[in-house]
């Protein structure tokens, strides 16, 4: 059993704030005074029990309503992550090939918040996506322009538009409930805690405690899924079979920025601009050193002779 | 003088005797029609241009203001691209078959050295020159093609109503050819703008529809005479 979370009054002031900003898209900040100490939503998928109290606390909490869905023959509902369920229950029907046991794997889906964000990279409107030295990566709505960039930097195929907006929404990890001390909706409602949350540390901790147990009951490849490939994540998952991870509804095994966004956001902006000034710079030095070219007299005259006859 | 005589294969025809006596002679270059299509492209090209570098460097997201903000800025951005698209495909059908490739053309781009260092009315192979020279040509068909490849993965990142047709996978591959075409674009047409202020005389071509018969003597000799002669230009 995890400790209860804490619920802390909530009349204190924010515990962190926009001093508390270490990346800030489209612009550059100045290192924040303190670092906070970096915490994480860790999700014990061998836990769920597929109750969907966390998509439900989820929307109570951020104040949003899902249309009435059609019933498409699985659990799965909504099918899919929208701009209404910024978090969704994925579930599989595995057969383990190994001991032909059906296995109900339920994994939910949602940000991971990872350390290196590849919509924050992506995203062309200053500030719209900040990342907290706690490891919170937030949207700013204000800000954010409805390009649709942040969904082509994300590896997890994360953020979702409203429809007429087309504002960028994706999970918080409650980072206005974090401010006040509290734990994320989801993690609170839980009934089984298979979602807990802390500090990273406490949480890798916590999943390795997890990981003993299930190992010791014949899951070999338990293991903790916080791929480096991103820096590591902030929503962290415990995994039955961590060699699999894409049976999970499919999990990137590796997942990282896609390199044609990293020549996107890195070398074709500056070899981009660079192109078009040297373009202008060679007008300008061209014009400078062989100057106009200026239609002469002659040209004129002999112009005339040609539409005129000899003058 | 029967300018108008023989020149059927022309799409951009300018009606009635194109070379006007005078002193300076005159010669037409485009017709009013020809001159707003292109106005229109150009306007079009630019705003594009400004809108489109907004949210290509976060240091030109200052643009944006212009267009009253990144929001208006991306919904107005693939707009004008449209208006752009169909306003240059009147641009492509009026001067196409002027600009197909010629011999003449191989040997300009193999003197180009001449012809920036403004000695290309000395060299008799350089001067008889059509309606478009080489530079011309490239300048025609490098906005031609681009403009397609922009309009092409422009459609396929335009996010609110197109997003349900393509992967992300695909996306991210379009965003990064839009990103390159518009670079190559506006080089392309940094060079069209300079050539338009280094050679005088050209820019009335395209604000009055005329240019001087020494203009054209000097940089289209073989336009002229055609127009004189009345011959079918190309």
């Amino acid at each position: 059993m995890f400790p209860p979370l804490p619920n802390p009054d909530v009349k204190a002031s924010a515990r962190f704030g926009e001093q508390d900003i270490v990346r800030r898209s489209a612009s550059t900040v100045a290192a924040p005074a303190r670092q906070l100490t970096p915490v994480a939503k860790l999700i014990d998928v061998s836990k769920c029990i597929g109750c969907k109290a966390c998509q439900s606390a989820c929307q109570e909490w951020n104040d949003l309503r899902e249309d009435v869905g059609e019933n498409h023959g699985v659990y799965d509902n909504p099918l899919d992550l929208t701009e209404n369920s910024l978090t969704v229950m994925r579930f599989t029907e595995w057969v383990n090939p190994d001991t032909s046991n059906l296995e109900w794997l339920i994994r939910k889906d949602g940000c991971m918040h990872c350390a290196d964000p590849g919509c924050l990279k992506a995203c062309p409107a200053p500030g719209a996506i900040v990342q907290y030295s706690n490891g919170i990566v937030d949207f700013d709505h204000d800000k954010c322009i409805g390009c649709g960039y942040c969904l082509k930097g994300c590896p997890f195929n994360i953020p979702r538009f409203t429809q007429v907006e087309h504002k960028a929404h994706k999970c918080t990890l409650c980072s206005d409930r974090l401010a006040m001390g509290q734990a994320p909706a989801c993690a609170k409602a839980c009934p089984t805690q298979a979602i807990v949350f802390g500090t990273k540390d406490e949480m890798k901790d916590w999943a390795d405690i997890r990981i003993k147990d299930l190992k010791a009951r014949g899951f070999e490849n338990a293991g903790l899924y916080d791929p480096p490939g991103v820096g590591g994540t902030h929503v962290m998952y415990v995994l039955q079979h961590a060699d699999k991870p894409e049976i999970y509804a499919g999990l990137p095994k590796d997942p990282r920025i896609s390199p044609v966004v990293e020549i996107w956001k890195g070398v074709t902006k500056y070899a981009g601009l660079a192109a078009m000034g040297a373009f202008a710079v060679f007008g300008v030095l061209h014009h400078l050193v062989m100057g106009p070219n200026r239609v002469s007299r002659e040209d004129e005259r002999q112009a005339k002779e040609l539409a005129e006859g000899p003058q | 003088m029967s300018a108008q005589a023989g020149r059927q294969p022309e799409t951009e025809v300018v009606p009635g005797p194109a070379v006007h006596p005078g002193n300076p002679v005159t010669v037409d270059r485009y017709t009013a029609g020809a001159r707003i299509n292109h106005w229109i492209t150009a306007t079009c090209l630019v705003l594009l241009a400004l809108s489109g570098l907004a949210l290509f460097h976060p240091s030109l997201f200052f643009l944006t203001g212009l267009f009253g903000g990144g929001e208006t800025t991306r919904i107005l951005h693939p707009w004008i691209g449209v208006v752009l698209f169909v306003s240059f495909i009147g641009l492509f059908v009026r001067f196409w078959h002027l600009n197909l490739w010629r011999g003449a053309d191989t040997t300009w781009i193999a003197r180009l050295g001449k012809v920036l260092g403004n000695r290309d009315h000395e060299d008799p192979e350089l001067v008889e020159i059509g309606k478009y020279n080489a530079g011309q040509k490239i300048v025609f068909w490098g906005m031609s093609i681009l403009i397609i490849v922009l309009i092409a993965s422009g459609f396929v990142i335009w996010d609110q109503y197109f997003s349900q047709y393509t992967s992300i996978t695909q996306k991210r591959v379009a965003v990064l050819v839009h990103a390159i075409a518009a670079i190559i674009i506006i080089c392309v047409w940094i060079v069209h703008v300079y050539a338009a202020i280094w050679v005088r005389g050209t820019i009335g071509a395209m604000t009055r529809g005329q240019v001087t018969g020494g203009w054209a003597w000097r940089h289209h000799r073989k336009w002229l005479k055609d127009l004189v002669t009345g011959r079918p230009s190309s």
